[in-house]
């Protein structure tokens, strides 16, 4: 992918005007991670309401790509079953933003976030949980994300 | 060593990668010299010459090749002793690189010397390399890890080091002689005077000091000194940990093994002299049979012309990229305390954003932590731009470098 096809408009506007952005009160659950490499870092923090995720917010310091897609991330989830949510893939997030095909050491940039909400969402799970070992198979995914 | 005339255009010509397009066909520029160099033919060469006419091992056997080898490899002990001013060749110890180094004397010195209540002082601009070690040890040893902060200038307090000595609990002070982001040059003099008087040992880091300035460890006076090959034109995988013979001699071995032994029996050894009771196993031949090719070079042209090319690069990159709009560049303007290491912010544009655009005009500067996180977190920064220089950069790659910056700026609509 050259440049000119990731730093498109939507990348730029995300990245400067992200939405979701900021830090909320009493979340039911938060979760935080970094890319030891180039030290972007997200937290992400979730409310939910029946099964529902009824909002979500995110903060921290990251590229245009990591923002945009953190973005893009917290607009799908937000509303979403948590069944759906536990599910979201790849390329529901980088499709969103044309990021398919992104250079492999961008991509920890672009799914830093998913794979924040994911710990975050399990974590949330395995709370009233006696034997957590499918939500550790879960996270073991997660982990492995890129 | 007499010096020729310094000619980047005659220089170039021995560094084959430099005539490489990348990308879009884009001539290359080279600007990330503080991570690693790029090699001349000179020390390609030199390892070519080892594995196709006159590779063996080294130090064992008694045919021809391995004379060959052992006396090529020792000659490069020698000159790295030659280019250090070092004046006892058993001190001079061969490892993988600076961490390897800081490591060796953390575990084969810091285990025996470093006790419950010890305070070992390391300083706020170090790399990982010089933090990390330190860290293991005193959790290990129940001793503790003091710091050494810089100031608005990026230059250290040593008014802090006066207090942490003051404590009569240091062991040991340890500092790099440039910073790897901020290209401060440390006052090691001062430093190292100070420690003397408390009886206090130092070790310094000089990974990016010696590639770049004339370095005298006799003069500097100090107890330990690390360095890396790589960041001086030679290959990747080799450095060199020098140590004070009177230290050395109080020090067990590293790795046990073949080479570093005198005899061994079922359950017990004896040691080889030094320097090679710390070089166990089959060194790294090869490449430091071109580490010395890459001294040569070096000497070849002179530290003192060196270091005065890249003040006139420095000088000519900071008025340069500190007049584009917009740009913070991180250290002292002070060209007399810092070397050819730039970091920089562009706006609130992220550096990998930064690095990925300028990437596609050719232009290759590292964006990151710098393994320096500690001092990222004193700068209050994620990360930062660094564009490092070497004997082979000339004002062009800085007006490029500035010229990329412009189209950051209308992709991120900057004003």
């Amino acid at each position: 992918m050259s440049n000119a096809d990731i730093y498109h408009e939507m990348i730029i506007d995300y990245s400067r005007n992200p939405l979701n952005y900021g830090e909320m009160e009493n979340p039911d659950v938060s979760y935080h991670d970094s890319n030891p490499l180039c030290g972007d870092s997200i937290d992400i923090d979730l409310k939910f309401d029946d099964k529902k995720v009824s909002d979500i917010k995110f903060h921290g310091k990251g590229c245009a790509i990591c923002m945009a897609c953190s973005s893009v991330l917290t607009e799908i989830a937000k509303g979403k079953d948590i069944e759906e949510v536990k599910n979201l893939e790849k390329n529901d997030v980088l499709g969103e933003l044309g990021l398919e095909n992104l250079q492999a050491v961008r991509i920890k940039c672009a799914l830093l976030s998913l794979k924040v909400l994911k710990f975050a969402l399990y974590s949330h799970m395995a709370k009233d949980m006696k034997d957590t070992s499918d939500v550790d198979k879960l996270k073991e995914e997660a982990a492995n994300l890129y | 060593m007499q010096s020729a005339q310094y000619s980047t255009e005659e220089i170039r010509k021995d560094f084959p990668i430099l005539e490489r397009r990348v990308r879009d066909n884009k001539a290359l520029v080279y600007l990330d010299n503080a991570s690693t160099t790029q090699k001349p033919n000179q020390v390609i060469d030199a390892i070519n010459d080892y594995y196709k006419n006159y590779n063996a091992n080294i130090h064992r056997a008694v045919y021809a090749l391995a004379e060959e080898a052992t006396n090529a490899y020792e000659e490069t002990r020698e000159k790295v002793a030659k280019f250090l001013n070092i004046k006892n060749h058993e001190e001079i110890i061969f490892v993988r690189g600076t961490t390897e180094g800081i490591n060796l004397v953390a575990y084969a010195w810091g285990r025996s010397h470093i006790n419950e209540g010890d305070i070992i002082v390391t300083t706020e601009y170090e790399h990982h390399s010089n933090i990390v070690p330190w860290q293991l040890l005193v959790k290990e040893r129940g001793a503790k890890l003091a710091y050494i902060d810089i100031d608005e200038n990026g230059e250290l307090k040593l008014e802090q080091l006066d207090e942490h000595l003051a404590t009569g609990k240091v062991k040991l002070v340890t500092f790099s002689l440039m910073s790897n982001v901020l290209g401060t040059i440390s006052d090691a003099q001062t430093i190292i005077s100070k420690c003397k008087d408390a009886g206090v040992l130092t070790l310094i880091d000089g990974a990016q000091a010696v590639p770049h300035m004339h370095v005298d460890i006799e003069k500097l006076g100090c107890d330990f000194f690390a360095f890396s090959g790589h960041k001086m034109l030679g290959p990747t995988g080799v450095g060199v940990l020098w140590v004070r013979k009177s230290v050395l001699e109080t020090m067990n071995p590293f790795h046990g093994g073949g080479d570093m032994i005198r005899e061994v029996h079922k359950f017990e050894t004896t040691w080889n002299d030094l320097p090679y009771k710390f070089e166990a196993g089959t060194p790294n031949i090869a490449d430091v049979i071109g580490f010395g090719a890459a001294i040569d070079y070096l000497s070849k042209l002179g530290m003192d012309k060196i270091r005065e090319h890249e003040v006139e690069l420095t000088k000519y990159a900071l008025e340069k990229i500190s007049a584009v709009k917009g740009i913070t560049i991180y250290g002292t303007k002070d060209i007399s305390k810092r070397g050819g290491v730039i970091s920089f912010n562009f706006s609130d544009v992220h550096p990998h954003d930064v690095a990925q655009i300028i990437d596609e005009e050719g232009i290759a500067v590292r964006s990151g932590h710098h393994c320096a996180q500690v001092l990222m977190e004193k700068l209050d920064v994620a990360a930062t731009n660094r564009a490092s220089f070497y004997i082979y950069n000339t004002k062009e790659d800085i007006d490029a470098l500035v010229k990329s910056l412009e189209k950051v700026a209308r992709l991120f609509k900057l004003e």
